[in-house]
């Protein structure tokens, strides 16, 4: 298979993106061969998605070719990418809920009668067709609103295979799909290769990479690591190429002592949104709330703090019973929150640093109502440099920060409330690799020091090696409880996709 | 491998309704419209009972042509309500249209009657145009845009009439005539808004642009990543609808022959009340133009109904104002009731 014979239909030569100060990608190259399945695999913000999003034509590359059949190519658009036979499968799918699902699988490209008008018929007739290829039993006229994101998934996928495109991406297909339904997936990529299309597919599973992909590439942190034939590859080697340091380093995770029971959260159900969550957590543990996108975490630990309503259950405090649906009798009761997106939910983006830091605290640092500036620098200034914020003036707004600071300042304004709990939602999502262990050295020390941390993060390796206790959300419930022995990337993953691994049957 | 295995578990339609119970979405919105008919033809057979004069041969005229003008606006205004924008300048835009029909006839007097009605359409079109320009190009929200463009456009109307009107005695009998001949017992004019509403009414079911115009509203981003040329089709809703607000002020001058420059003031929040109240979504994605005309005729028929129901015309806007929060109830109820249905038990789904 020489390259400069046949040129390959999908290529990536030396592609940077850079988001403000973020480099997501810095000089990755990439070959999708014609009749190959490609597995492109690194840790979460290793700049996968970002990958997808530039093939896709919805990001320009800043530096760097795409080359269509040797040929390089700009896309201004994702319809470009479409009409030069790439289709892509996105990680959180994207539909119409107001469409039905024939619609939505040909929207743009509908069947056409000999009038122009849309062929109902035949569309519907194709949709059965394909659905039968993958397996799936879904009415075909029903609307797209309140399909289960499997179900979006598999509708997503119907609409790639009915393009019959020459390049099919797929960011992490399988991730809320079970067993079944992964594999005629597999078994259509399968046919695909073989009819000569080029496949590029990302996941976290490493069976899956490796029993289905003919090539692997490694990325991290935005660059190319390596790539080889799967059948020189294990997934030592794998794991070592993508992590790319001893993981203890990133993970400094501290022995603590755990004190008394701190958290009770018992039976907690949201209709329609989460049911039955029940778990505790102890002074200076750290317990991870592990799962899928969309799984509840999120919404379990807002209707803790009193952000939504919850419907059944109950949560105390030191023993002492929360009222639910409000935050600010969860601020007295010692419960703090950094919530998932800090630029809408944490910060106020225009706003100084000082103010935001010092949001949280309002009544103390006033007199007579009225705030007093020199106690918000002060206070400011005092948590600055605890947290070791990196600033250019205290007044400066929040937006000018790296996000990494950004960060640092949502926790210094709810650590300088005196929080016996603290929530932390994705701490680290879009944070640069020397930030997040520093983030993740700061939540160990303050678990040490007897804070009780309820972590919720989509980072395998994070949850793996922060935390005390992984509790595992599937769809709304709780489905697995692991001990740090026993939680590992298998364990977490087959409980998150709601399955069960057939020696814990 | 081309069928569904049928002894394999079914995880993943749990979501999906059993196959007999049918399309549980598309019955619910014929259900919707069928609602707002239903209550026109009560409101209409409860007062033609209570006097029968209400159905004389000059009060179904009468009917007909009041809601000519504020259907072939709700059609326009659904066309952009279903993109999720709003289009408030369209009182303004049938005023400029009403004016300038009139003018011409004052300026040129032999001028062809289909000459001056395609001038009417086109000063809306251009009107629409601009609109849609300004709601694309500046990515400015439409409700703002539009609500700049209603005191311009109408700003616009009353420099060039500079405080005089059109008569009918300005314009050709043939013109004027054009409220008055009927097709097959319909008024020519109202029998233009069916056609009109058929027309887009296909358009919108049948058509790739029509139903991508649903796409847009309903999942703005997603309609980007599918290479939805979301832009060029929202100009284009904003340019229809703006010629139809055009042909509604040329329909307005036809039927009244006296046009002044504050033709149309207050008409957008009718229209928008009239959309909503049949079933199209402000929240874009959701609606028909059948619904929307339907709910012109229902609040048409209602400022003529209560008059003979000796209720007093300041209770209108009260009558109003309550169907509009009642249609608002039952689309979110029916929303409810679907989304339940839809979801089938289990924890998830919202």
């Amino acid at each position: 298979m020489d390259p400069t014979e046949v040129p390959p239909p999908l290529a990536l030569v030396d592609v940077t993106k850079s988001f403000g100060s973020v480099r997501a990608l810095r000089g990755l190259s990439l070959e999708l061969r014609a009749g190959e399945i490609h597995a492109l695999v690194g840790e979460n913000g290793a700049g996968k998605s970002t990958l997808v999003k530039t093939i896709a034509g919805v990001h320009r590359p800043d530096g760097g070719q795409l080359l269509v059949d040797g040929r390089p190519t700009g896309f201004a658009a994702p319809v470009d990418a479409q009409n030069a036979g790439i289709a892509v499968i996105y990680q959180e799918p994207t539909l119409f809920p107001d469409l039905s699902v024939a619609e939505n699988i040909f929207v743009g490209r509908q069947p056409r009668t000999r009038w122009a008008t849309i062929d109902r018929r035949r569309m519907r007739h194709e949709t059965e067709g394909v659905f039968s290829r993958l397996g799936v039993r879904m009415d075909p006229d029903r609307p797209a609103r309140g399909l289960s994101i499997a179900d979006q998934q598999l509708v997503e996928i119907a609409k790639a295979l009915t393009r019959q495109a020459r390049v099919l991406v797929m960011d992490e297909p399988t991730a809320a799909l079970s067993g079944v339904e992964a594999e005629r997936l597999f078994t259509v990529a399968r046919t695909l290769r073989d009819s000569g299309a080029a496949l590029l597919f990302i996941s976290h599973r490493f069976d899956e990479v490796f029993s289905l992909c003919d090539r692997i590439t490694v990325v991290r942190d935005g660059a190319f690591v390596s790539c080889d034939p799967t059948s020189e590859l294990d997934v030592d080697t794998v794991v070592r190429r993508m992590v790319g340091r001893e993981v203890t380093s990133l993970y400094p995770k501290e022995e603590a002592e755990h004190g008394e029971t701190v958290l009770e959260v018992e039976g907690l159900t949201r209709d329609g949104v989460f049911a039955d969550v029940s778990f505790s957590v102890r002074a200076g543990e750290i317990v991870a709330l592990a799962g899928l996108v969309g799984a509840g975490r999120s919404e379990v630990i807002r209707a803790v703090f009193g952000v939504d309503r919850y419907d059944a259950g109950s949560v105390r405090v030191q023993g002492r019973e929360l009222a639910g649906g409000r935050p600010k009798a969860a601020m007295a009761a010692g419960i703090a929150l950094v919530p998932e997106d800090r630029r809408q939910q944490g910060l106020v983006m225009e706003s100084s640093i000082e103010r935001n830091a010092t949001a949280t605290r309002r009544r103390p640092l006033s007199r007579l109502g009225l705030l007093r500036p020199s106690a918000e620098r002060a206070s400011a200034e005092e948590w600055g440099e605890r947290l070791n914020l990196k600033f250019g003036r205290l007044d400066d707004s929040v937006s000018t920060l790296s996000g990494g600071n950004q960060q640092k300042v949502v926790l210094a304004k709810w650590l300088s409330t005196e929080p016996r709990v603290l929530f932390v939602d994705e701490p680290t999502r879009g944070i640069d690799v020397g930030t997040k262990a520093e983030v993740h050295r700061l939540l160990s020390g303050l678990a040490g020091r007897g804070l009780a941390i309820v972590m919720v993060s989509s980072e395998l390796p994070e949850v793996l090696g922060m935390a005390d206790r992984v509790l595992v959300m599937h769809e709304g419930r709780v489905t697995a409880e692991l001990d740090r022995a026993e939680a590992d990337e298998e364990s977490v993953m087959y409980a998150a996709t709601g399955q069960r691994p057939s020696e814990a049957v | 491998m081309t069928n569904a295995p049928s002894t394999a578990p079914e995880p993943s339609t749990a979501g999906a309704p059993p196959r007999p119970s049918g399309r549980p979405a598309r019955r619910q919105r014929q259900f919707r419209e069928l609602g707002v008919l239903l209550a026109v033809v009560v409101l209409i057979t409860a007062t033609w009972l209570h006097n029968p004069g209400f159905l004389s041969s000059q009060g179904v005229r009468d009917l007909f042509l009041g809601a000519t003008v504020l259907a072939v606006l709700a059609v326009g205004q659904a066309l952009v309500l279903i993109t999720k924008n709003v289009d408030l300048s369209v009182g303004s835009v049938m005023g400029l249209s009403a004016f300038g029909t009139g003018l011409l006839f004052v300026t040129f007097p032999g001028l062809p009657v289909p000459v001056a009605v395609l001038a009417g359409v086109v000063i809306g079109l251009v009107c629409g145009l601009l609109n849609g320009l300004l709601v694309t190009t500046v990515q400015v929200p439409a409700l703002v845009v539009t609500l700049g463009t209603l005191y311009a456009y109408r700003g616009l109307n009353h420099w060039w009439a500079d405080g005089g009107q059109v008569n009918a005695h300005d314009m050709p009998s043939a013109f004027l005539l054009l409220g008055r001949i009927s097709v097959l017992g319909v008024p020519l004019p109202a029998a233009v808004a069916i056609a009109v509403v058929a027309a887009v009414g296909f358009y919108l079911a049948r058509y790739r642009s029509g139903r991508e115009l649903y796409a847009i509203g309903s999942n703005a981003d997603a309609a980007r990543l599918s290479g939805i040329p979301a832009a060029r089709r929202v100009m284009v809703a904003f340019a229809v609808n703006g010629a139809l607000a055009g042909l509604a002020g040329v329909l307005f001058a036809a039927r009244y022959g006296t046009v002044d420059s504050t033709v149309g003031t207050g008409m957008e929040l009718q229209v928008v009340a009239a959309a909503v109240v049949g079933g199209v979504a402000i929240a874009g994605g959701v609606g028909t133009v059948y619904g929307a005309a339907l709910g012109a005729v229902l609040l048409t028929t209602i400022t003529a109904a209560l008059p003979i129901w000796r209720i007093d015309q300041f209770w209108h806007q009260a009558v109003v104002g309550a169907l509009i929060l009642a249609a608002i109830a039952l689309d979110r109820l029916l929303a409810l009731r679907t989304a339940r249905k839809l979801r089938g038990g289990g924890a998830r789904g919202a």
